[in-house]
């Protein structure tokens, strides 16, 4: 299992990406941001050596990429443009780079809407005790008996 | 390394692996010892708890992050005590009978893989919900396909005391669904059949496996293994190898098996799915109750069956085309949200085949067919008109570019709705029900197993998974796989009869 952190080398582009691909994290405090990162890493620690660095060096190139367009990487620009030169990334000839942007959108609305505050916000409510929680009661709270003896 | 010796050994305990052992009782019963060697761990009642991400890196391979070689595919499958049963939705469809006479096996009729199909419907009660089980989200599946022109068929369910958690697909918390974890796997244990967790094999040969049994790792879920971790030799008079199609291919290519069986590995297929959402303008009941109840099947006109479905917030986010503003939008209309599955219908091509990386761990190689994305494309207009004929105000489509449709452009979702939309990592697409790989037939220049999961020139070596199926059953797969699997054992239980 690797121990060193993915994202600490890159945590300010990184960061800058996510509010380009989730708007809403602009609006997290220091420790939304860190259940995020911990939630991301925590995903991370299985991966070999090679995928992690790869996921660093796809942040590094996704953020200054906009200097060749805009002559600005990409934390200098407005959270609408961010997003419009990520879309652009999306829709790139190259796999790798269209791949590049699934794999960080993933890795951002995991660290997001995993969070237990996140979902509560957007309305998510499944739990085990299933219709019995919302008050709605239909089916039976205890198992029958199986139709045949375990034999 | 420590020496054990069995009279068979099972290899994965899902639907097929599950079965075998259940089937093998008699060895036991008469002296025989029985092993079922399964990778994943044995997680505690208490443990399922509907948590996301914790129960996708408890059960499933690589957390449900396994990706094809070129990345354009999530597989999911599972990784546990009940193996892809303990996190499927739990239905029930019988093979039909175009698809046993396409496979065109010998010695492989539909009568026979349908009469061992019923003994698993009656064994894991597999039956229609009450009317009062059905939740909005299904309701409205229902409403969308008659308004729309679609019949619409209510899937059969293996649950038993279900409580509408809603949340099959992470494990039911309250043991509902009546997986292999939950049925064949606790008979056979109390039998005598032995099952050893977190025991991994990593070769096999001449009747001898090589397993290594590890520890709980940190902070990780599920029971100690009841054998000690370290490494083991497994002496087998017969091995049964039940790990899925993925799993059962790589094991035999890392064991050298693929130089004397050309076909190893070929026939790879699924069912590529992605998921479509749909805002009501009223709050539904959606994340709870049975998620899957319906389906529309397109299978042999189009390609392609829908199925109702309902998954958790970072599925949904992720499974969702782009991002951005009308990303978040949707996502914070979650408690109005439909859902729908698209599953399309795909056929085992050369190419798409399973094959291992240099560390020997499995790589699936898979390019979408033509044939493929024009399913998607199908499936994705019919389910647009579903929602919109139930009264959905806009909905969300991942060949649509871009993919919100707003509920007044019904008359032009052709126009919207196109095969050019479909970019290979730009789309999300999973799938489930992963079948080849080991496919049945004549002799080893077309299959690697005869009709009853013999491995070609390898007496002592059979197969009991989907990796048997030549090509897709396009289905829910896991009835077939357990009649497969009862044929596999019942060939076993005679050889040693005689």
């Amino acid at each position: 299992m690797a121990t060193d952190s993915v994202l600490a080398p890159v945590r300010a582009p990184f960061r800058a990406l996510a509010e380009g691909l989730l708007p809403e994290t602009r609006d997290l405090d220091p420790p939304g941001w860190q259940r995020a990162e911990e939630i991301i890493e925590g995903a991370l620690a299985d991966r070999p050596a090679s995928v992690r660095r790869q996921i660093r060096l796809f942040i590094r190139v996704a953020s200054l990429l906009p200097i060749a367009r805009y002559g600005r990487p990409l934390a200098s620009l407005s959270l609408e443009r961010r997003t419009r030169f990520l879309q652009g990334l999306q829709n790139a000839p190259v796999l790798m780079l269209r791949r590049g942007v699934w794999g960080l959108r993933t890795l951002v609305f995991m660290g997001y809407y995993a969070q237990e505050p996140v979902r509560e916000a957007i309305g998510y409510r499944a739990r085990p005790e299933g219709w019995a929680a919302r008050g709605m009661g239909s089916a039976p709270a205890d198992p029958p008996p199986p139709p045949d003896a375990h034999a | 390394m420590r020496e054990v010796g069995a009279d068979v050994v099972v290899v994965g305990s899902g639907a097929g692996g599950g079965t075998v052992a259940q089937r093998l009782i008699p060895l036991v019963e008469g002296g025989r010892r029985v092993l079922v060697l399964e990778q994943g761990p044995r997680l505690q009642a208490h443990e399922l708890s509907g948590s996301e991400l914790d129960m996708a890196s408890a059960l499933y391979a690589d957390g449900g992050g396994f990706l094809t070689a070129d990345g354009t595919m999530t597989l999911a499958f599972g990784q546990a005590y009940g193996g892809s049963t303990l996190v499927y939705t739990g239905t029930s469809l019988k093979a039909p009978t175009r698809i046993i006479a396409k496979w065109n096996v010998p010695g492989l009729e539909h009568a026979d893989v349908i009469r061992r199909t019923e003994r698993y419907i009656h064994e894991n009660n597999v039956h229609l919900l009450s009317e009062q089980e059905i939740n909005d989200n299904n309701r409205l599946f229902v409403e969308g396909c008659r308004a729309a022109g679609y019949e619409a068929h209510q899937f059969p369910v293996n649950v038993r005391g279900c409580r509408g958690a809603s949340l099959c697909n992470l494990g039911c918390p309250n043991g509902a669904k009546q997986g292999t974890d939950q049925v064949q796997l606790p008979r056979a244990e109390n039998a005598g059949v032995e099952v050893v967790t977190r025991a991994r094999v990593e070769a096999l040969d001449d009747r001898a496996l090589t397993v290594r049994v590890t520890e709980v790792p940190p902070g990780g879920k599920g029971e100690p293994s009841s054998w000690e971790p370290g490494e083991y030799r497994v002496h087998a008079g017969s091995v049964v190898l039940c790990c899925g199609s993925v799993g059962t291919p790589a094991l035999m290519l890392r064991s050298g098996m693929g130089s004397g069986l050309p076909r190893l590995g070929e026939g790879f297929t699924c069912h590529p799915a992605f998921i479509l959402v749909a805002e009501h303008d009223r709050e539904i009941t959606n994340d709870v109750g049975h998620p899957k109840s319906y389906y529309m099947d397109r299978a042999e006109e189009e390609g392609y069956v829908l199925e109702t479905c309902m998954y958790f917030p970072f599925t949904t986010a992720k499974n969702l085309t782009g991002f951005g503003p009308d990303h978040s939008a949707m996502m914070r209309a979650f408690p109005r949200l439909q859902m729908i599955l698209v599953l399309a219908c795909d056929r085992a091509v050369p190419g798409n085949r399973v094959a291992l990386d240099r560390h020997g761990k499995p790589v699936v190689h898979y390019r979408f067919t033509p044939e493929v994305v024009r399913s998607l494309a199908a499936a994705t207009r019919a389910a647009a008109r579903i929602f919109f004929g139930a009264g959905a105000v806009r909905a969300h489509a991942p060949l649509a570019d871009p993919p919100l449709l707003d509920a007044s452009e019904v008359g032009a979702l052709d126009q919207r709705i196109q095969e050019r939309h479909f970019i290979p990592g730009k789309v999300s697409v999973s799938a489930g029900h992963l079948m080849g790989g080991c496919g049945m037939g004549r002799n080893r220049s077309d299959s690697v197993t005869d009709a009853w999961g013999r491995v070609h020139g390898i007496p002592w070596l059979r197969v009991a998974d989907s990796s048997l199926f030549p090509d897709s059953v396009e289905i829910n797969p896991y009835l077939t796989i357990m009649a497969l699997a009862d044929r596999v054992a019942e060939g076993l239980l005679e050889d040693h009869a005689s």
